[in-house]
């Protein structure tokens, strides 16, 4: 592994202006305060730093859970080899939601609070003891990557007797925080507007994680086959499709049943700006990817696969700033768009979370590829992972 | 026994002598400026609307099962037994969450502040607990703001709306509201004229959380047993399948050792 030379291109350019102007904004939020970094109000107390880099930040790392529980839980072996990128990715956005969060919280000084200050009946308790926990899961099912590169042996072996304790710990904390996301908001039933509260608000916020987590591997996996130079995994991402397919329209019906027996589908056809964000939303999250993957062209292509996985992303992503902002904007009486400072604060992560990500790649064996040529990486020979693959169901 | 306010704006003359009571007792600023906004903010826990020569005070209702102290999770906002929903601001982190489901959009922030808090009215925490009325009570000259039970405030009301049935609307504003409220509200105009919601849940909101939160303990167990039930099978199909293959493999050399060179 030698180093590249330093290029300087326009990525790094537009990667250097983000991060000077978020170095700017923090100095804002942390000397002035919430209310000269934020358009954040007492009627409007969350706006994008917790729409978008907690709750997208938190469904963007989904792919790690996703990923550990089909391979090592369903053993479907021949999704190995995207293991190690979609760690890295999962434990990144943990990281960076921890990050972000510090941004929003008031006293963020006090964030260790809800270690000793225990409120059980309290979502948010929930939520911060399981992302606290899935964070050091995560850290520790990334270990290996380091201790390897580092040739810790020892700590290698301990890490990885201990992997499948870790792996379904990690899939149960995930399950209950991700769904917690949507819980958080069904204590707001005169609030969040019929489109998006539902009792089911948990169950959608599930499944949509696991459909984000397939697209983001299928984006991730595409980005770096552009960057790195790597050859595209398309058998894989293919399979990433077709199990697409399938949560998208479980989560397609579960939606439309809920509307139906809410009795508010009526109010998909009222013209309105609640029903503009919906539609986008369910267009972009459900249908469109749904109808594009009937096509075996865009199930085969690379190109194909990477417009159904960024246009699933900005659906889900829609949908929690839907839920967020949009959806409490009546109830409330105001409307909210975010300021500057949080524009940039949040782009800095977006830009953080590629920067570190190529950084680490660079630097640490994430890809097996280079590994590729040695003999038994895994103990497991091909036959028997052609034994094992049959065993998902939506294979 | 738990206390509570009764507030009767059909008895109110809108002196607003309860809102600088209220800014005295809670260290707040008070001026022609402050009393004439007419929302609750940060330096303002109550506010006395006028629609007309009608009035309403706005002030926090002090639930019986609060949605702020439920989602709290530090457990800075506390319903104490005596009726008031206390805040303590060094347990709080700043979440927000409670600004978020309050139902009454009650609890402020102090968003310019480097080291925030939330506030709101705490109706007179440390008062009630010494056995005082809240400010807000005694000073109301008309005794449109009265304080003591809640149980013998609400039988009052009962009996003011059934004496007057021409002046009062046939509705407690409180007594059924998100489960119930340590504050009752009594109106000769629609309430909803002075923003408050007509169309709240009699469901104490906690409950919404509550019963997705309160089946975790089960589900940990369950969920955590079948992941590992499915490791097990699908590992063991492996090891199955691996074990069948080296005895084909024998049967394969053995009769290929038997057939010898075909």
């Amino acid at each position: 592994m030698t180093l590249p030379k330093f290029r300087f291109t326009f990525w790094k350019a537009v990667f250097l202006v983000i991060m000077a102007a978020g170095v700017y904004a923090t100095y804002v939020r942390f000397a002035k305060g919430l209310g000269a970094s934020t358009n954040l109000s007492d009627q409007f107390p969350w706006g994008l730093w917790i729409g978008f880099d907690v709750m997208c930040g938190v469904m963007l790392a989904a792919g790690g859970f996703t990923l550990t529980a089909a391979v090592e839980i369903f053993n479907i072996k021949r999704w190995h080899s995207i293991m190690r990128p979609t760690i890295l990715t999962a434990f990144m956005g943990y990281l960076l939601v921890c990050a972000a969060l510090m941004y929003d919280l008031g006293l963020p000084w006090n964030i260790w609070h809800p270690l000793i200050m225990r409120n059980p009946h309290s979502v948010m308790f929930e939520v911060a003891y399981c992302v606290m926990l899935y964070t050091t899961v995560l850290a520790l099912e990334f270990s290996p990557i380091l201790f390897e590169h580092l040739g810790w042996k020892r700590a290698l072996k301990a890490v990885r007797s201990i992997m499948i304790v870790l792996v379904i710990l990690g899939v149960l904390l995930s399950t209950l925080h991700q769904s917690s996301l949507g819980t958080l908001y069904l204590i707001m039933p005169n609030k969040l507007h019929a489109f998006w509260y539902s009792p089911l608000l948990p169950v959608f916020f599930f499944i949509s994680a696991i459909a984000v987590g397939l697209a983001m591997i299928i984006f991730e996996s595409s980005m770096s086959s552009k960057y790195f130079g790597r050859e595209l995994e398309l058998p894989i991402l293919r399979d990433m499709g077709r199990v697409l397919v399938v949560v998208l329209a479980i989560y397609g019906i579960l939606r439309f049943e809920d509307l139906l027996h809410r009795g508010v589908l009526h109010l998909v056809f009222v013209p309105g700006y609640e029903q503009g964000l919906f539609l986008v939303e369910i267009f972009l999250s459900v249908l469109i990817p749904l109808a594009l993957l009937m096509f075996p062209k865009v199930l085969n292509s690379a190109h194909g696969l990477y417009l159904v996985a960024v246009l699933t992303l900005l659906g889900f992503v829609t949908n929690r700033l839907n839920i967020a902002i949009t959806g409490v904007e009546n109830a409330v009486g105001a409307r909210y768009t975010p300021k500057w400072t949080e524009v940039v604060i949040t782009a800095m992560f977006v830009a953080l979370g590629f920067a570190i990500f190529g950084f680490v790649a660079r630097f640490l064996p994430i890809f097996p590829e280079e590994k590729a040529h040695l003999p038994a990486i895994r103990k497991v020979t091909g036959v028997r992972a052609e034994v094992a693959v049959p065993v998902h169901a939506g294979d | 026994m738990s206390k509570g306010i009764l507030y009767d704006a059909t008895m109110c003359i809108g002196c607003k002598q309860c809102e600088q009571a209220c800014a005295t007792e809670n260290g707040l600023p008070y001026d022609d400026k402050i009393a004439a906004q007419d929302v609750t903010s940060a330096h303002k826990y109550t506010t006395v609307l006028t629609k007309d020569d009608k009035f309403m005070r706005k002030l926090c209702m002090n639930c019986d099962d609060p949605a702020c102290a439920s989602v709290c999770p530090v457990g800075a906002l506390k319903k104490t037994a005596l009726g008031p929903v206390t805040y303590d601001k060094h347990k709080c982190m700043g979440c927000r969450y409670c600004m978020a489901a309050c139902p009454f959009g009650v609890p402020k922030y102090e968003w310019d502040r480097a080291v925030p808090g939330v506030r709101k009215c705490i109706m007179c925490s440390p008062r009630v607990a010494a056995g005082k009325p809240t400010a807000c009570a005694e000073i109301c000259p008309t005794g449109a703001t009265k304080f003591g039970d809640r149980d013998e405030l609400l039988k009052e009301a009962r009996k003011r709306i059934e004496d007057n049935p021409g002046t009062y609307l046939p509705h407690i504003y409180g007594e059924t509201e998100v489960g119930g409220t340590s504050v009752l509200l009594l109106s000769s105009l629609d309430f909803q004229k002075f923003g408050y919601r007509n169309d709240l849940t009699e469901r104490a909101l906690p409950l919404y959380t509550y019963q997705v939160l309160s089946r975790i303990p089960d589900f940990v167990p369950i969920f955590g047993v079948l992941l590992g039930g499915v490791y097990w099978i699908t590992h063991r199909r492996e090891d199955v399948a691996e074990a069948e293959g080296q005895e084909k493999d024998k049967d394969r050399h053995s009769t290929q050792d038997q057939g010898g060179a075909r």
